[in-house]
């Protein structure tokens, strides 16, 4: 399918060459974005592997990475200049309360890891 | 009102004219006595019942709530985690601390532990006979915050009004009724304002909050599962209806993973979140916005529309197949549980009458009847559909949720007569919207100028002035029409404060009747019975009961029961009822296996009380029937009807419950058929009247078996109007 793979390649040119214009500390927040949700799939993999017994270790594993990832989305959205729909939202404001909610997300995480 | 403030203040000396208030400031001073008075109001109204009896607990499920507050405060709550309670469920015990909603004793437990910081010694009975008003009286807080947050303040105040006193949430929350729709209901409503809250403003603060709010109403209600499924729709509806924003990703999201989180830590639900099918539609619909996004930040990356297509295409397919393939490799494999009977039965109110005897014999999971509606809604249910016609004028994020809950409220109040009380805070406030808006439409027809006097001043008021001139009338009509409202708005006060006094403030467990001269007559005889089991029964002795009583005789009684309300074991319910449906000699062959030292059963024939064990019966022999085939309902009617009088099938005249409730009824005609004189209390002349001749005043029937003998049971104690009958289980007879 030559003109499938041709779509498929300008595709992906054209969102590699739209996405190096975004500002750098987005970049830094989707660099954790990315990293939250591969720990998440290495840890569902390795669940596959050897079984979910603690499930609530389990759990409160991959929702710390879900949550966290979540969380930074949040945060991106709040942050980002572009945004119109928050733009009395101070970044000082949107970032206290990315670290409140992170917060009680891990003191929640780690009365429930067992 | 504020002009002739003004010029009243007018003609008062200097130094008084400095306490004159800006036009503003006063619209606050009336806001926020109007609400205090709103407050201490809904407070009042709920306090009938303590006047009427006295400060107790009521009913059933209260006192299985009381019982373990009292365990937690004096135990603390390591232990109340940890308990496990060897006297109800008799031989198998029930973990209570894995298996109940703890937030509403943490809360009372709380409560009575600042108040003793506050140096003020009450007993705890008073705090949790007390807690349900004071929650209400918050959730009149939260109403006129939900009001303001959707419409405006004034529509908020007239929410906070209708809601201190709506019969529909009173039922369940009067003074005494313990029980955990007391504080779930402001848990709801407190929820789902702070997720308004959270999705008007897109701040993750506001969806933390929402978070914690749904974390207090997993803790205290099962109800939880109304919000955990609410909120995903009301997402899909805005997703469907274009108006996703990201502000609705930011509340949904932030809310959806800590308040799953948050709710996990509760053991009664554990991992339900993501194991049980009927929160699937959460977690389905919080991947459905991951992806949403993710799709919306590549198109606005793209910026080309033929690009994105190709990607959405890819995309969708491959997102759909995983989705369903997870879902059906979840289910096939058993880790998703199927719905369970009572969420079905709420989707199909038919369900529970064919599947389920267990739920459809609670009575407060009947469908719902035309006139309880009306009873417990009155004017708001004509004022509903008129508020959402206002509502659906202004439509917006947070008037689509409002809009979605009362709807969806309203359809399950009409499945289940209980859930009318979800309802109740949907309808106040859509008719509050209804109501305030038109008050407020009709004040300022009222105030402007009248036009009829002529068209002279002004360029607007001539505009005006054409556009009035089509109703001649408009001024005399606003008058009359507001004169209307007031009137309808003054009869529903006036209906609820009816409603509770006479309907809702009864605790059920002391029952009153009014005698035939007007008087009343008050009934004593349950708490009679559990004093008499608590001072003359040995304390390990096991009393079976139908299960509705099981609740009271442990927490009044102090002795074990081999069931009761909580539901849990359903062939250890259907023994009790194969026991109660079976022939004594079958029936002692049970109680013995079970351990039973006495037989208690509830009888209303004297008294007229008519929820007693005979009308109870059928449920039984059904539930019994249900997982032992032996026990067929058919065996208990004649061609279909239930009769208990010459005509009744014989087994039902020789069945243990009909033995053990008429037991000697027969000779209560001779006792009271002494010469008038003797009769000393009102309710015995009541009893002669209607007793000649064996008369069951529930039935209004004669009685078909007269002469009951009993051979393994003795009678131990009977009430003083008869209400309960205690039978003692007799030893085995020796060997000969």
């Amino acid at each position: 399918m030559p003109r499938g793979s041709s779509d498929a390649r300008l595709l992906i040119q054209s969102l590699s060459n739209a996405y190096a214009a975004t500002p750098t500390n987005l970049k830094i927040i989707d660099l954790y974005v990315v990293f939250a949700v591969a720990t998440a799939l290495v840890q569902v993999a390795y669940m596959g592997l050897v079984g979910s017994f603690p499930f609530n270790s389990f759990l409160s594993g991959v929702l710390s990475c879900i949550g966290t990832a979540v969380l930074a989305v949040c945060l991106r959205i709040q942050v980002n200049k572009d945004n119109k729909e928050f733009k009395d939202l101070p970044p000082e404001r949107a970032f206290a309360d990315f670290i409140l909610c992170n917060l009680v997300l891990h003191l929640v995480i780690m009365n429930f890891l067992g | 009102m504020a002009s002739m403030a003004t010029t009243a203040l007018d003609s008062l000396p200097a130094p008084l004219r400095s306490l004159r208030l800006k036009t503003k400031q006063q619209e606050l001073l009336l806001r926020v006595s109007a609400l205090a008075l709103i407050y201490v109001l809904a407070f009042a109204v709920r306090l009938f019942s303590v006047l009427r009896y006295e400060s107790m607990i009521h009913e059933f499920d209260p006192y299985f709530n009381y019982r373990t507050t009292l365990f937690l405060s004096e135990h603390g709550f390591g232990d109340f985690w940890n308990w496990f309670d060897s006297e109800s469920w008799y031989p198998l015990g029930r973990v209570v601390g894995g298996t109940l909603f703890p937030g509403l004793m943490v809360t009372a437990a709380l409560l009575h532990r600042l108040l003793r910081a506050l140096s003020l010694a009450v007993h705890i009975r008073e705090v949790c006979v007390l807690t349900a008003p004071f929650f209400a009286a918050n959730t009149t807080l939260v109403a006129y915050a939900f009001g303001r947050e959707i419409w405006d303040s004034g529509a908020g105040l007239v929410a906070a009004a209708l809601i201190a006193i709506v019969p529909g949430y009173i039922s369940r929350s009067v003074a005494g009724s313990y029980d955990n729709e007391g504080v779930a209901i402001f848990a709801l409503l407190l929820t789902f304002y702070l997720f308004v809250r959270a999705v008007n403003t897109g701040s993750l603060a506001w969806a933390l909050a929402s978070a914690f709010g749904y974390f207090y109403m997993v803790s205290a209600w099962g109800g939880y599962v109304f919000i955990i499924n609410l909120v995903p729709l009301y997402v899909l509806v805005l997703l469907v209806t274009g108006r996703y924003s990201q502000r609705l990703y930011v509340a949904y999201n932030c809310m959806y993973v800590l308040g799953m989180l948050l709710a996990m830590q509760i053991r009664f639900v554990g991992f339900q979140h993501v194991q049980s099918g009927e929160h699937m539609a959460a977690m389905g619909v919080f991947f459905l916005l991951q992806v949403f996004f993710f799709l919306d930040w590549v198109k606005y990356l793209l910026n080309d529309a033929r690009l994105f297509k190709s990607f959405l295409r890819i995309t969708l397919t491959c997102v759909i197949t995983v989705g369903t393939l997870a879902l059906g490799i979840g289910t096939a494999s058993g880790y998703i549980s199927p719905w369970t009977g009572r969420f079905y039965s709420l989707l199909d109110p038919t369900y529970a009458k064919d599947h389920i005897p267990i739920i459809a014999s609670v009575s407060e999971h009947q469908p719902t009847a035309w006139s309880s509606f009306m009873f417990d809604f009155h004017i708001l249910l004509f004022l509903f559909p008129a508020g959402l016609y206002f509502c659906f004028k202004r439509l917006s994020d947070a008037m689509i949720f409002v809009v979605m809950y009362g709807l969806t409220s309203m359809y399950f109040a009409g499945v289940m007569v209980r859930l009318i009380l979800v309802a109740a805070p949907a309808v106040c406030l859509i008719s509050a919207i209804a109501a305030s808006a038109t008050i407020k439409n009709l004040t300022t027809l009222i105030r402007s100028p009248q036009t009829t006097s002529g068209k002279t001043t002004g360029s607007k008021a001539a505009a005006r002035g054409a556009i009035d001139q089509s109703l001649p009338f408009q001024h005399n009509a606003a008058i009359a029409l507001l004169l209307g409202a007031f009137y309808l708005l003054s009869r529903y006060a006036i209906h609820c404060t009816w409603v509770t006094s006479e309907a809702y403030s009864s605790p059920s467990i002391v029952l009153a009747a009014r005698g035939h001269n007007g008087g009343r007559v008050i009934f004593d005889d349950y708490r009679e019975a559990y004093y008499w089991l608590r001072q003359n029964t040995p304390p390990d002795a096991k009393i079976m009961s139908w299960w509705d009583y099981g609740y009271q005789i442990t927490a009044m009684g102090n002795r074990t029961v081999i069931v009761d309300n909580n539901t849990w074991n359903n062939t250890h319910i259907a023994t009790v009822g194969r026991a109660m449906s079976s022939y004594e000699d079958e029936a002692y062959e049970i109680m013995q296996s079970l351990d039973v030292n006495y037989v208690l059963v509830v009888f209303g024939g004297v008294t007229g009380y008519s929820s007693d064990d005979i009308n109870k019966f059928l449920w039984m022999v059904r539930i019994g029937g249900g997982v032992f085939p032996v026990i067929k309902e058919p065996d208990y009617l004649v061609n279909g009807e239930y009769r208990i009088d010459k005509g009744a099938a014989p087994k039902m005249l020789n069945c243990l419950m009909y033995k053990l409730c008429y037991y000697r009824f027969g000779e209560l005609t001779t006792e009271y058929g002494k010469p008038p004189g003797y009769v000393t209390s009102l309710t015995l002349l009541l009893a002669i009247l209607m007793l000649l001749d064996k008369y069951d005043r529930v039935r209004g029937v004669e009685i078909g078996n007269k002469d009951i003998k009993l051979e393994y049971l003795e009678e131990a104690f009977t009430t003083s109007n008869w209400i309960v009958r205690i039978y003692k289980v007799k030893p085995p007879k020796n060997r000969s």
